[in-house]
C-alpha cells in the first residue's frame, strides 16, 4: 500500500493462488500486517503500544463474551450473578478478573500510545486522520469502561452511574429530559442496567470497525518513525512481517506478564472496594471515586466550583471535561511545527516533560483523592495549565522554535554551519548524535540530509 | 435546469423548467425521509422512562415521631427524601440570610408549607446526584448546618439552599401537603 519498494504478494501453493482469485484476504493480510507493509526500521519500543491496544481489545472482548454468558442484566440479579461468576462458574474468577484488569491494561497501553503520538508529533500531516480516529476510538472506550463499571452494580457502579448521568442534567433546558431519557428513569435502575448492557456488548464491535479504519488510514502514509523525518528509500524500511511481528510478540510477552501478575497476585489493586456493596439508592459512598483511568478528568470536572459570570458552575465542570479531550482533536493543527519528533525539538521537549508529563499526573492524583480545599485549588491550578499548555505555550513553542536556515548542499556543509551552535548534531563514525543521543539505531540515512535537521533557536 | 433540453435521442423538448424526473426524485426521497422519522422516534422514544417507572405512587410521611432539631431520610420515586424538624435556631439562621446573596434566591418561607419547623426536600444534590449528609443522626452538617454533599463538596444551609459548592440550585422542595397535623403527603 504505502511505498513503491513494497514486497508484492505472490501466492506460490495453488490453493493460495485459488483463494488470490476468488476472495484475496490472504493478500489483504499480507500487505496490512505481513511481508507487504515496509515499516521503517528505527522505530522504539514505545511503537508497540499500537499492536498491544488490539490485543487488549481481542482480551477484553473473548473474556466479555465469556461473562456475558453468566451475567445477568437485571439489577435484582445482577450483584448477585457476578458473585455467582467469582465463585460458582468454572474459571468464571478468572474471567472477570481478566476482563477487569483487562480494562486497566487497555487504558495503560492506550495511554501510553496516545503519549507517544504527543512526543513524537505523530498527529502531524499527513497523518492528521489517523490521529483524529484515534480520539474517537478513545472516547468509544471511555463509553465503554464507564458502562462496563455501572454492570456489577455494585455501590461504585450505581453513583458512577449517577453522577457520570448527571454531568447531562448540567446541559441548560434539555439536560434533565437527556438525563432521563439515558437512565429510562429518573434515577439509575433496571431500564439504566439493562441498556448499559446492551451498549456495552456493542461497543466493543464498534471500537473494532474504527480500529480498522484507523490502521487503514495509518497504512497509506506508512508509520513516522522516532526521527519525525520521513522514510526515503527500501534501506529506510524492514518489512513488517518476520521483524515487528517479532517485535511486537516481544513486547505482547512483557504485557501478558505484567497482566498475569495483576490477575494472579493483585486482581483488586486497582478496584474500589465499595463496589463489593451492593448498589444502595439511599446512601452515597463516602468518596466517589471512577476507575483511575478517568481520574486526570475528574478532577477538571471537579475543579470548578464558582460561577463564571452566567455560566453555573457545574456546566462549567462538564464542558471543561469534555474541553480537555476534544482539545485533542485539533493538536494537528494548533501544533504548527515543521518538526515532528519531540527529540530535535528542545523547547517543546522540556514543556513536554517538565510542563504537561507533571501536569496529567497532578490531575491523576487529584481525581483519586478526596475533594479537599487543597485538592480542588492544585486541580484548579493543574487544569489551567493543562488548558493553558495546548492553547498557549504549543503554539508559541512551534512558532519560536525554527528549524535549521542553512540551506547547503551537503550533509558535511551543514555539519560545519551546526557545530558552532554547540547543541545539534555530531558525528561519530556512521552514527549521528544529536543533543548527546544517538538519532537513529546505527543508519544515518533516515535522517534525510541533515541539513534538513532542526533544532531549536 | 434550462427550459429547452435535448434528450439522448437529439429531440429538443420545451417545458417551464421543471422535469418530471425532479419530481419523482423529491417525492421519492421525500417520502422516504418522512419514513426513516417515522421509524427512528419510537427507536428514540423506547429509551424514556416506562410506564410502570412512570406510575409513582404518591406517599404519606408520619412526622410525628421526628424530634426537633433532627430529620429523617425516607424514599420518594426510588430517591430519597428528607425530612427535616428544624429548631428555633436553624429557623433564625435560615431567617437571618439574605435571600438576594444567595445563588438560588428563596426565603425558607418560600420553601415550607405554612409551617416553617418543617422542611420538606429531596435528597438529591442538585450538583450531580449524590445523597447529601446531614439527615442521620451524627453526620456532618457542613459549614452552615444543614447538609453537606461529599462528592464535591456542596453546603446547604438550614433551609437546604445551596450556600458554597458546585451545586447550583437548593435542594429541591417536591409537592407535598399537610394532610394532618402529623402526616404530610408527597407527590
Ligand atoms: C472495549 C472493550 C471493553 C472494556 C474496556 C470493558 C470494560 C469493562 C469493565 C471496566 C467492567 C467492570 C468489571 C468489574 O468491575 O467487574 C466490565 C464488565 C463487564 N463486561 Fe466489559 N469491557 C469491554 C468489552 C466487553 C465485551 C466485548 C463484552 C461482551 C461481549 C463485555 C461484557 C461484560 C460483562 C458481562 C461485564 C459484567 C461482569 C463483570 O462485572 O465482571 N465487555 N467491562
Ligand atoms: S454531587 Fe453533590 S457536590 Fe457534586
Amino acid at each position: 500500500m504505502s511505498f513503491p519498494w513494497a514486497n508484492h504478494y505472490e501466492p506460490q501453493h495453488p490453493f493460495m493462488r485459488y483463494m488470490d482469485e476468488k476472495l484475496p484476504l490472504p493478500r489483504f493480510i499480507y500487505n496490512a500486517i505481513g511481508g507487504g507493509y515496509p515499516v521503517p526500521r528505527n522505530l522504539n519500543y514505545f511503537w508497540n503500544f499500537g499492536v498491544l491496544s488490539g490485543a487488549a481489545l481481542m482480551l477484553q472482548i473473548v473474556t466479555g463474551i465469556v461473562l456475558a454468558m453468566h451475567f445477568a442484566g437485571n439489577s435484582a440479579l445482577a450483584f448477585d450473578s457476578v458473585e455467582h461468576i467469582m465463585r460458582d462458574v468454572n474459571s468464571g474468577w478468572l474471567m472477570r478478573y481478566a476482563h477487569a484488569n483487562g480494562a486497566s491494561m487497555f487504558f495503560i497501553v492506550v495511554y501510553v500510545h496516545i503519549f507517544r503520538g504527543l512526543f513524537y508529533a505523530s498527529y502531524k500531516p499527513p497523518r492528521e486522520v489517523v490521529w483524529l480516529l484515534g480520539i474517537v476510538i478513545f472516547l468509544l472506550m471511555m463509553a465503554t469502561a464507564f458502562m462496563g463499571y455501572v454492570l456489577p452494580w455494585g455501590q461504585m457502579s450505581f453513583w458512577g452511574a449517577k453522577v457520570i448521568t448527571g454531568l447531562f442534567g448540567a446541559i441548560p433546558v434539555v439536560g434533565e429530559p437527556i438525563q432521563t431519557w439515558l437512565l429510562g428513569g429518573f434515577s439509575p435502575d433496571n431500564a439504566a442496567l439493562n441498556r448499559f448492557f446492551s451498549l456495552h456488548y456493542l461497543l466493543p464491535f464498534v471500537i473494532l470497525g474504527v480500529v480498522v479504519l484507523h490502521v487503514w488510514a495509518l497504512h497509506l502514509p506508512g508509520s513516522s518513525n522516532p526521527t519525525g523525518v520521513p522514510v526515503k528509500s527500501e534501506e529506510d524500511t524492514v518489512p513488517f512481517h518476520p521483524y515487528y511481528t517479532a517485535k511486537d510478540g516481544f513486547g505482547l510477552g512483557v504485557f501478558l506478564i505484567v497482566f498475569a501478575i495483576l490477575v494472579f497476585f493483585a486482581p483488586n489493586f486497582l478496584g474500589e472496594p465499595d463496589n463489593y456493596i451492593k448498589a444502595n439508592p439511599m446512601s452515597t459512598p463516602a468518596n466517589i471515586v471512577p476507575e483511575w483511568y478517568f481520574w486526570p478528568f475528574y478532577a477538571i470536572l471537579r475543579a470548578f466550583t464558582f460561577d463564571f459570570f452566567f455560566v453555573p458552575a457545574k456546566l462549567l465542570g462538564v464542558l471543561a471535561m469534555f474541553a480537555s479531550i476534544l482539545l485533542l482533536l485539533f493538536l494537528p493543527w494548533i501544533d504548527t511545527s515543521p518538526v515532528r519528533s519531540g527529540h530535535y525539538r528542545p523547547l517543546f521537549r522540556k514543556f513536554f516533560w517538565f510542563g504537561l508529563m507533571p501536569c496529567i499526573i497532578v490531575l491523576g492524583y487529584c481525581g483519586g483523592s478526596h475533594a479537599t480545599n487543597g485538592v480542588v485549588l492544585v486541580s484548579q491550578l493543574a487544569s489551567v495549565y493543562y488548558f493553558a499548555h495546548f492553547l498557549i505555550i504549543l503554539p508559541i513553542v512551534s512558532r519560536i522554535e525554527r528549524r535549521c536556515r542553512c540551506r547547503t548542499p551537503s550533509p558535511k556543509a551543514c555539519l560545519a554551519r551546526l557545530r558552532p551552535h554547540n547543541r545539534g548534531l555530531e558525528k561519530n563514525g556512521s552514527h549521528y548524535r544529536f543533543s548527546g543521543r544517538p538519532v537513529l539505531f546505527g543508519h544515518a540515512r533516515l535522517l534525510g540530509h541533515p541539513h534538513r535537521l532542526q533544532y531549536g533557536v | 435546469m434550462a427550459a429547452v433540453e435535448t434528450d439522448a435521442t437529439g429531440a429538443v423538448h420545451e417545458d417551464d423548467g421543471v422535469r418530471r424526473r425532479d419530481f419523482i426524485n423529491l417525492a421519492a426521497t421525500s417520502f422516504a425521509g418522512v419514513g426513516a422519522v417515522a421509524i427512528v422516534l419510537p427507536l428514540v422514544n423506547q429509551m424514556n422512562p416506562s410506564a410502570d417507572v412512570l406510575a409513582l405512587a404518591s406517599i404519606e410521611v408520619d412526622i410525628s415521631k421526628i424530634p426537633v432539631g433532627s430529620a429523617i431520610k425516607t424514599e420518594f420515586r426510588k430517591q430519597p427524601l428528607f425530612v427535616r424538624h428544624l429548631n428555633p435556631d436553624e429557623i433564625k439562621a435560615a431567617e437571618d440570610t439574605k435571600a438576594d446573596s444567595l445563588r438560588d434566591p428563596q426565603t425558607l418561607e418560600e420553601r415550607t408549607k405554612g409551617k416553617k419547623e418543617w422542611l420538606v426536600t429531596m435528597g438529591v444534590c442538585t450538583h450531580l446526584g449524590c445523597v447529601p449528609l446531614g439527615a442521620g443522626a451524627g453526620e456532618l452538617k457542613g459549614e452552615f448546618g444543614g447538609y453537606f454533599c461529599p462528592c464535591h463538596g456542596s453546603h446547604y444551609d438550614t433551609a437546604g439552599r445551596i450556600m458554597k459548592g458546585p451545586a447550583p440550585k437548593n435542594l429541591e422542595v417536591p409537592e407535598y401537603a399537610f394532610a394532618s397535623d402529623t402526616v404530610i403527603k408527597v407527590g
